[in-house]
């Protein structure tokens, strides 16, 4: 599940449940809108209720990254538990996709 | 070292039951008394394998996927079974980065991921006869 508040010119979407190839898809679908249809300057995604995330997780903020870049916006992160933290870690993601909070 | 416990479980390759194995994996080696740090290492490493086996092993076929445990004193063994595509090249296949779909935004990552969470991976595939991944992790136990 995944919902999105705006504030000013941020837009924090909030992740709910795990993030895997099962969920994978739907993510993608309603983070695309977003980067579509709304005028931002930050996306902000937020992990603080996600249970669990695997490197299908990666993919699809690898993908959402490049999309925001040609658009000149920044990707960040926040409330990275220790377990998606590691995945972060391992794939380098951070040098891209800065951790907030 | 001597068998304790040992599950296998057989399994549609759908993604629906993704959640399902790795949470099962997780609780059958509960036993060993595992840290929390322990447990997601082995079911981010378990959700990669099945991962794979699903989206390159089967691709848009469903079949089954076999995972068995067992449980050594210290360590557990993880079995991940397809009978996929399978792969030639192991060794390129395991590389950080590499996917055999650049299309489908995959990272690449999974076979890097399983090798950094666990102690061992050991991939067994042949082209037209399925995939075997084996993995161990050991647990560290604290000592009173």
């Amino acid at each position: 599940m995944i919902n999105a508040k705006k504030y000013g010119g941020t837009i924090t979407a909030y992740i709910t449940g795990d993030v895997d190839e099962h969920t994978a898809q739907s993510l993608r679908e309603f983070l695309d809108r977003i980067i579509e249809n709304e005028i931002f300057s930050t996306l902000i995604i937020d992990f603080s209720a996600v249970d669990f995330m695997d490197s299908t997780g990666l993919g699809m903020l690898i993908g959402r990254y490049k999309k925001l870049k040609k658009k000149g916006i920044p990707l960040l992160v926040s409330g990275v538990s220790p377990q998606i933290d590691k995945v972060f870690k391992i794939s380098g993601i951070y040098q891209i996709v800065k951790k907030v909070g | 070292m001597k068998i304790q416990n040992y599950c296998r479980l057989a399994f549609a390759g759908i993604t629906d039951n993704e959640k399902f194995v790795r949470s099962a994996v997780a609780a059958f080696c509960s036993s060993l008394n595992p840290t929390l740090e322990e447990i997601n290492d082995i079911k981010t490493a378990v959700s990669e394998a099945i991962t794979n086996s699903i989206v390159h092993g089967y691709g848009e076929e469903v079949g089954e996927i076999v995972i068995e445990v067992y449980l050594l004193s210290d360590c557990v063994e993880i079995k991940i079974i397809d009978n996929g595509c399978g792969f030639e090249n192991i060794e390129k296949a395991m590389q950080p980065f590499y996917t055999s779909k650049p299309n489908d935004e995959r990272s690449g990552m999974g076979f890097t991921i399983m090798q950094a969470f666990m102690d061992n991976v050991v991939v067994e595939s042949k082209v037209g006869n399925g995939t075997m991944v084996t993995m161990q992790k050991r647990i560290y136990k604290v000592k009173c």
